[in-house]
């Protein structure tokens, strides 16, 4: 993961996705109009996070079996990334929802799941820094990333499906499957959401090699003294 | 198992305190949502009841269930630990917590039936729901409740980690509850019910599964 080839191709991807999301043709549709647009940063900045989040948990696992403290410190750095990138989706969603629905907040099961779920990695945290035992701490963060991990699963993928919701792409309401057809938006949409993986990988990647970092300058420092 | 099972359901008898304090608990609240509302009954229209009924039930399910780890002293954990398999224990727990919060279940909707009022119409398909959700609780909140015994035994630790959890639960208890309430027919429940006995078998195994890992520590 040293190599850099792919972090110049996420700057590259993300970089085309604003200038292409903003300058490049889009169908006009009724109410959304402009507000297509989002559909390039919003969508991608949520792909980006359950990419995140998968990622934490399976390093979570990893832990769970095989006791290295790298997979502690992988696992919470990618949590880290991921809700960082699930707060800009909440806020770029909020922008549209503005001007589209009328109101930033307008109680869909889909955003409301979405806030929870954030709700459940800030607990993540808090559990965290609730136990100052090393060992302890990773292991019942680990246990209860998974355990958050699988409770989240139908509060994102299930429960908004079965609700009436406003979102695009359920119920009625204009979703992927009519941009589907526009391959225009596609241009932009795929390298966009390759492009935010990378961009959130990368940031986890960084995330643990500063951790790291510190626990040597901190062992030193031990050392030292 | 079934010893453990006993012995649970014996302590608890003995520590009457315990069972009476989570019963002033349930009805002090509920006696709260009676004077604050009053004669008005034409407030309390459906949504508004399920909504205050659940949330009710809620808390007093964390109170409840947090007792299972945190009330336990140092010396019980390592000899239990010596005897049984974690997996037992768990099991063991849960059940016994499903019991539990089934009872506050029922006790809470005969407090609110008595002092609020019974909008409820479809009564075969709402106790479904009550016992769904009352399994469902107890298999995600006694796994919070073991972490939070092991995080140095903090009430607040256990309702922040316990709240988004069990969100998902609550959420569909309240949209079933809202159908029994209009009186429609059990089919359309259907779904809701069906998804909660899957998030429970989910939620059950994997707190099944990695209790072991924090048991150890």
């Amino acid at each position: 993961m040293r190599s850099y080839w792919w972090k110049i191709l996420a700057v590259l991807l993300v970089t085309y996705s604003f200038v292409g999301g903003l300058l490049f043709e889009v169908p006009r549709l009724f109410i959304l109009n402009e507000t297509i647009r989002a559909l390039y940063f919003h969508v991608p900045m949520w792909f980006s996070m359950v990419a995140m989040f998968v990622t934490s948990t399976y390093h979570a696992i990893v832990y769970l079996r095989k006791n290295n403290p790298e997979a502690d410190i992988a696992s919470s750095s990618f949590a880290e990334a991921g809700v960082v990138l699930g707060m800009l989706g909440i806020f770029t969603g909020m922008i549209w929802a503005n001007y589209t629905w009328g109101s930033p907040w307008d109680g869909d099961p889909k955003q409301n799941g979405a806030a929870i779920s954030l709700l459940v990695y800030f607990a993540y945290f808090i559990l965290r820094g609730s136990i100052s035992n090393h060992e302890q701490k990773a292991r019942l963060s680990a246990v209860y990333n998974i355990f958050a991990f699988v409770a989240m699963v139908p509060l994102i993928f299930i429960i908004p499906r079965m609700m009436s919701s406003m979102h695009p792409g359920s119920g009625g309401n204009p979703g992927f499957n009519m941009y589907d057809l526009d391959s225009r938006m596609r241009m932009v949409f795929y390298p966009a959401v390759i492009g935010w993986i990378l961009l959130g990988t990368w940031m986890g990647t960084l995330l643990v090699r500063y951790k790291n970092v510190k626990e040597k300058v901190y062992e030193l420092e031990e050392t030292v003294r | 198992m079934i010893h453990l099972l006993r012995k649970e359901l014996k302590l608890e008898l003995r520590r009457k305190s315990v069972i009476a304090g989570l019963s002033l608990y349930l009805v002090s609240t509920v006696f709260i949502y009676y004077l604050s509302i009053g004669f008005n009954r034409q407030v309390l229209n459906p949504l508004v009841w399920s909504a205050i009924f659940w949330a009710t039930l809620l808390f007093s399910a964390i109170n409840t269930i947090a007792k299972s780890f945190i009330g336990e002293k140092r010396g019980i954990e390592i000899y239990y630990f010596s005897i049984v398999a974690p997996e037992k224990v768990v099991a063991s727990k849960i059940i016994y917590n499903s019991i539990l919060s089934l009872l506050m279940c029922l006790a809470g909707y005969g407090l609110f039936a008595t002092l609020l009022s019974n909008p409820i119409q479809d009564h075969f398909t709402f106790f479904g729901v009550l016992i769904l959700t009352s399994i469902g609780f107890a298999a995600s909140l006694t796994l919070m409740s073991a972490i939070s015994a092991k995080a140095n035994n903090s009430n607040v630790l256990m309702a922040v980690l316990s709240f988004p959890v069990v969100v998902s639960i609550l959420l569909l208890a309240i949209r079933a509850t809202k159908n029994c309430i209009d009186g429609l027919d059990p089919s359309v429940s259907y779904d809701e019910l069906v998804t909660l006995f899957a998030i429970n078998c989910l939620v059950g195994a994997v707190s099944y599964l990695l209790f072991p890992y924090i048991w150890r520590s």
